[in-house]
């Protein structure tokens, strides 16, 4: 008797659950910017390192203006995805060829350990040796740094995929690939998404890395510049914008992790 | 006349340390349009013998004919039911039921009208679309019952496949299995641990020792039994008194046997 009315109660507990949540969180966003403005103009940190908001905010607007910022943005962005993308579908395809030859998988055990336990950043140098001071190395060098991971987490959850759906399949005489196609792969769903928010972190590390080491052009060669010339300003600025575009990269995956997961 | 026949079939699995024999000189035959119960405790290599039976496994001695000849390579159809639906809970149910023929590359226009037709004879209406976690349990198995028929199997192998079912839901799904197997001749071979469903389901009863695996027993089921679905064989007097029997004889078995260890065989 009382359903419509209580659940109508418990509709608006959510919404007011929700509304309190994001009070705090905006709460603590502009505490966080005004604190760092109040400290900045009461000399509490030094506004020539630390900058200030306001600075930050005024000088990429500026620099969105002029043109130049975007072009940074670009490159750096690019370069991200590019890594980002590679990376996780190299990692992808050697899990599977990982579970598709179980002795090349005992083979390559100890590699693999080596090699994901191994800085990768320190292999910055030999990448722009190889491949040259630009683009390449850089995109290089976010593509190390996350299919190495990818390839153990993935390879670990086509591994634990339940045998009876094998078995199940196998009584219709299905081949590996059947198998791999109808049953271990969309199992492995979840955790495949799951490196892909990982790797996102990952490759923005190696990207940004790699800009500090060769590039003339992108967010990472910003920073590196600001900080040569003493502009704190500008440093602040980039770091901003990279937490934007990795937040909403993050969000993105999301939203594929929705298209492609069924709850 | 005997279609399927195990001739002294025994079988091994193997760890780093040692060897355990899982099925030792397993000998028996089934008639066309029989239905076999394997009955036993868990770790007396029932399920291994329905993988050797399926062709999955191998054996490592002996030999499976059907109609005289080795089972590999012939290509008779087996289907196979296991003790949970392993629905793929990324397909529908529709999907999920196709699957067979999907993967044999055998896909008639008509099939999926036959598939919808099957589903609505074991009580499936409108669930063509729906994810199998959107039923319930009883229903989910039996979409995986209709899984493995749509493949017109010759033979069937029912691993178990009412055991992880609430009472009520089995009792009705076995009258259903009961009813197809008989309306559509199969043979069929069913494995479980519950004595009341081999009696009420089967034709004849092989009870099977474990450490190794072997036959004990074989009773057959009085014909009085057979013909009764198996929610009206459960109240027959002859029900209770082979009931009494195979359980004396299990009881007996239970002293002697080594303390079971969980599962050891059923999951190779």
């Amino acid at each position: 008797m009382n359903g419509p009315k209580l659940f109508a109660l418990y509709q608006q507990k959510l919404k007011k659950e929700a509304k309190i949540v994001l009070t705090w969180q905006l709460s603590i966003l502009i505490l966080f910017f005004a604190l760092w403005e109040t400290a900045s103009r009461f000399y509490w940190i030094d506004p020539l390192l630390f900058s200030s908001p306001s600075r930050v905010f005024s000088s990429i607007w500026s620099r969105l203006l002029e043109g130049s910022l975007l072009s940074h943005i670009q490159i750096t962005l690019l370069e991200t995805i590019l890594g980002f993308l590679i990376g996780t579908i190299a990692g992808i395809i050697i899990a599977s060829m990982l579970w598709s030859f179980h002795r090349f998988a005992k083979v390559m055990d100890p590699y693999l350990v080596v090699f994901n336990a191994m800085p990768k950043v320190a292999l910055g140098p030999i990448l722009i040796v190889a491949l040259g001071p630009g683009y390449l190395s850089i995109i290089a060098m976010g593509f190390i740094i996350s299919v190495i991971v990818t390839t153990l987490v993935v390879f670990a959850a086509f591994n634990e995929v339940d045998q009876n759906y094998l078995k199940v399949l196998r009584s219709f005489e299905a081949t590996k690939w059947q198998c791999f196609k109808e049953a271990v792969f969309p199992a492995s769903l979840p955790a495949i998404i799951s490196t892909l928010k990982v790797n996102v972190g990952l490759s923005w590390v190696g990207v940004i890395v790699g800009e500090y080491l060769v590039s003339k052009q992108g967010l990472g060669y910003l920073i590196i510049y600001g900080f040569q010339v003493f502009d704190f300003t500008l440093v602040m600025s980039s770091l901003v914008i990279i937490a934007i575009l990795a937040a909403i990269m993050y969000k993105t995956v999301e939203k594929i992790e929705q298209m492609l997961i069924r709850k | 006349m005997s279609y399927l026949t195990l001739d002294r079939v025994s079988h091994y699995y193997f760890s780093k340390k040692q060897y355990t024999e899982a099925l030792h000189n397993i000998s028996f035959s089934v008639k066309k349009n029989e239905f076999i119960s394997l009955l036993g405790p868990s770790g007396c290599g029932k399920s291994t013998l329905l993988s050797l039976i399926s062709g999955m496994l191998q054996p490592a001695e002996g030999n499976i004919l059907v109609n005289g000849k080795k089972i590999e390579g012939s290509d008779l159809e087996i289907g196979y039911m296991l003790q949970q639906d392993y629905l793929f809970p990324w397909k529908n149910i529709i999907d999920n039921v196709l699957i067979g023929p999907r993967i044999r590359k055998r896909q008639p226009e008509d099939l999926k009208q036959r598939a919808i037709a099957l589903l609505e004879e074991v009580g499936l209406e409108n669930v063509a679309d729906k994810y199998p976690n959107e039923l319930s349990g009883g229903m989910r198995q039996r979409a995986a019952l209709i899984r493995t028929l749509i493949t017109e199997p010759e033979i069937l192998l029912l691993d178990e496949p009412f055991s992880a079912l609430d009472f009520q839901t089995k009792l009705k799904l076995e009258v259903l299995v009961a009813d197809l197997l008989k309306a559509y001749q199969k043979t069929a071979i069913l494995v479980t641990h519950d004595i009341g469903e081999a009696i009420s389901m089967s034709d004849r009863i092989i009870l099977m020792s474990s450490h190794p695996g072997a036959i004990e027993k074989v009773y057959d089921v009085p014909v009085e039994l057979r013909n009764e679905s198996p929610f009206m064989a459960r109240k027959h007097p002859k029900y209770s008194r082979l009931f009494d029997k195979i359980w004396a004889d299990l009881d007996q078995q239970k002293d002697t046997v080594k303390p079971l260890e969980e599962d050891a065989y059923e999951r190779p």
